[in-house]
């Protein structure tokens, strides 16, 4: 007979994370995307003269095709339609930052975007920093060192407007970095905390 | 809160001011005009505003860009307030709008925030934006005018019915600098200044502006009147970032050799309903020395006619505080 202990030992290495994305990639998220897109498009033809839905985004260096709704999100876009979860939404009225993300490099606020202003620009979400082998993003790494996140929901966001502030100004003041990650909210407080792994980063880098 | 989709529209990107003319003529009340979008799809996702039509304004080049001209300085209206703040020539001769526009909002919503709509938002009483059924909505009552009423935010002058109060920073830069506004419609141009742009509800209840359904604000003209004068902008909120203004205080001063106010204009926002300049304030000051007993003597004018919310009397010694420390240290 087997036991709850056989199961653990041999069970895949299925994280909830991956387990989520398979879900989204299978298409069998069919009743989520309905309540999420529920009375946004009653099928009726857009008017002349309006975008065209189907567009080509780049995302994280590839160029994706996908259907977008005149009224949908780059935060809409991004997680329920690519599967790229790393982007949180907090608030989605612009005030948290938790859905940053990299648009040509600088950071914005996915929720606050209308995917159809993206067309041409390059999106760069947390996914994007990975490198070649897995490994993490320095900024990533300094944040671990640094005991940035806590419970991590605001973690992408910040992680995204530190790179955007880098890229920018490698050899920030700690002043100018406290003013650029001045659109992220911490729940937890750790605002210092990120701070010091936004100097770790930028003295390593 | 919820985070569905936003009620569907149709999404227009014109490349050009003639197209997006067209485009409002068509469609009427039922477009709307959007900037960076930045307050815009909060209205829309709370179900308070539903246009028909949204006109992104985005992809018109001709409306963004500084340019120094003979009389001074053209802002393209969707220039993004995050491009003014680290404009040079902007930084160079009218510090006090670089300084107002790096401290709107957060750095995310400067990066596509415009001056346009800066400028242009609506108001951000509570009720209103709840989408009640107020004056400012085209109902009946005002929520916030109550004895009960939340009005901590809202305005010291000028209430007619409504008391809510304009939410921008850089609108009362453009007042103390004596800015032009130019507005497209497809009958043509028409030139006003700052102080004409914004309506209060005594004026048109529904509109913080004179901008109609088919107007586009195409571009701020700054004259060089004022060009490194000694300024002073402060912006007092709940949070310093995001938050909006509960008061701020933008001045732009002229002292002489030996210390003498030659020339003032002195701007409160978030006071009334429009930038209110301070006519009485500037008098006391003008050909007074630049210390700080004409400073307090200014202050304690500032507030004067003041008719405060049950809520919001803090705002008066804050007011006026604010105006001494633009004087005194400007």
């Amino acid at each position: 007979m087997t036991t709850t202990d056989d199961m653990a030992i041999g069970r895949d290495p299925v994280t909830r994370r991956r387990f989520i994305k398979s879900i989204i990639a299978s298409g069998a998220a069919t009743s989520a995307a309905a309540y999420y897109l529920a009375g946004c498009s009653d099928g009726s033809a857009p008017a002349a003269g309006s975008v065209e839905r189907l567009i080509t985004l780049k995302v994280n260096g590839q160029d994706r095709r996908v259907d977008i709704l005149p009224n949908e999100t780059l935060a809409m876009t991004l997680r329920y339609k690519l599967g790229l979860t790393g982007t949180k939404l907090g608030c989605d009225r612009g005030e948290c930052g938790a859905c940053t993300v990299l648009i040509n490099d600088v950071g914005h606020n996915s929720c606050s975007t209308l995917t159809h202003g993206v067309r041409g620009r390059a999106v760069t979400t947390v996914e994007g920093l990975e490198g070649p082998n897995g490994e993490l993003h320095v900024v990533q790494q300094a944040m671990i060192d640094e005991l940035g996140p806590q419970c991590g929901f605001c973690t992408p966001g910040q992680v995204m407007s530190a790179v955007g502030l880098l890229k920018a100004n490698p050899k920030p003041t700690r002043a100018e970095a406290r003013q650029a990650m001045a659109g992220n909210l911490c729940r937890c407080g750790a605002y210092d905390h990120y701070l010091n792994a936004v100097m770790r980063a930028a003295k390593s880098a | 809160m919820t985070k569905d989709m936003m009620p569907k529209f149709d999404l227009f990107q014109p490349a050009d001011i003639e197209t997006a003319l067209k485009l409002l003529d068509k469609y009427g009340v039922k477009a709307w005009k959007m900037a960076g979008g930045q307050d815009s799809l909060d209205w829309f996702k709370d179900r308070a505003k539903r246009p028909e039509a949204v006109i992104d304004l985005s992809g018109i080049e001709a409306l963004k860009g500084v340019r120094e001209t003979e009389a001074g300085l053209e802002i393209g209206a969707m220039t993004t307030l995050a491009e003014i703040a680290a404009n040079p020539i902007i930084k160079e001769k009218f510090g006090l709008l670089a300084t107002a526009a790096s401290r709107v909002a957060s750095p995310q919503i400067r990066t596509v925030g415009t001056i346009g709509g800066n400028l242009s938002q609506d108001a951000r009483c509570w009720y209103y934006r709840a989408g009640m059924d107020c004056y400012r909505a085209g109902g009946n009552t005002c929520y916030a005018g109550t004895p009960q009423g939340m009005n901590r935010e809202h305005c010291l002058f000028g209430a007619s019915r409504c008391v809510a109060v304009t939410p921008s920073d850089t609108a009362p830069v453009m007042v103390a600098l004596e800015a032009e506004f130019v507005i497209r419609s497809s009958k043509g141009e028409r030139i006003l200044p700052a102080d004409k742009y914004f309506i209060g509800p005594a004026v048109n209840i529904t509109h913080m502006t004179v901008l109609e359904p088919g107007d586009i604000l195409t571009t701020i003209r700054i004259p060089s009147k004022w060009a490194g004068a000694k300024f002073y902008f402060e912006k007092v909120a709940d949070r310093n970032t995001w938050d909006f203004a509960l008061v701020n205080v933008a001045s732009a001063m002229k002292v002489k050799a030996d210390g003498v106010i030659e020339d003032i204009r002195i701007v409160c926002g978030a006071v009334e309903c429009v930038p209110r300049r301070l006519n009485a304030v500037e008098d006391i000051v003008k050909g007074s020395a630049k210390n700080d007993d004409t400073a307090t003597l200014a202050a304690s004018s500032a507030a004067r006619g003041a008719a405060p919310l049950n809520f919001n009397h803090f705002k008066i010694p804050l007011m006026e505080n604010l105006v001494k420390r633009a004087i005194r240290d400007s």
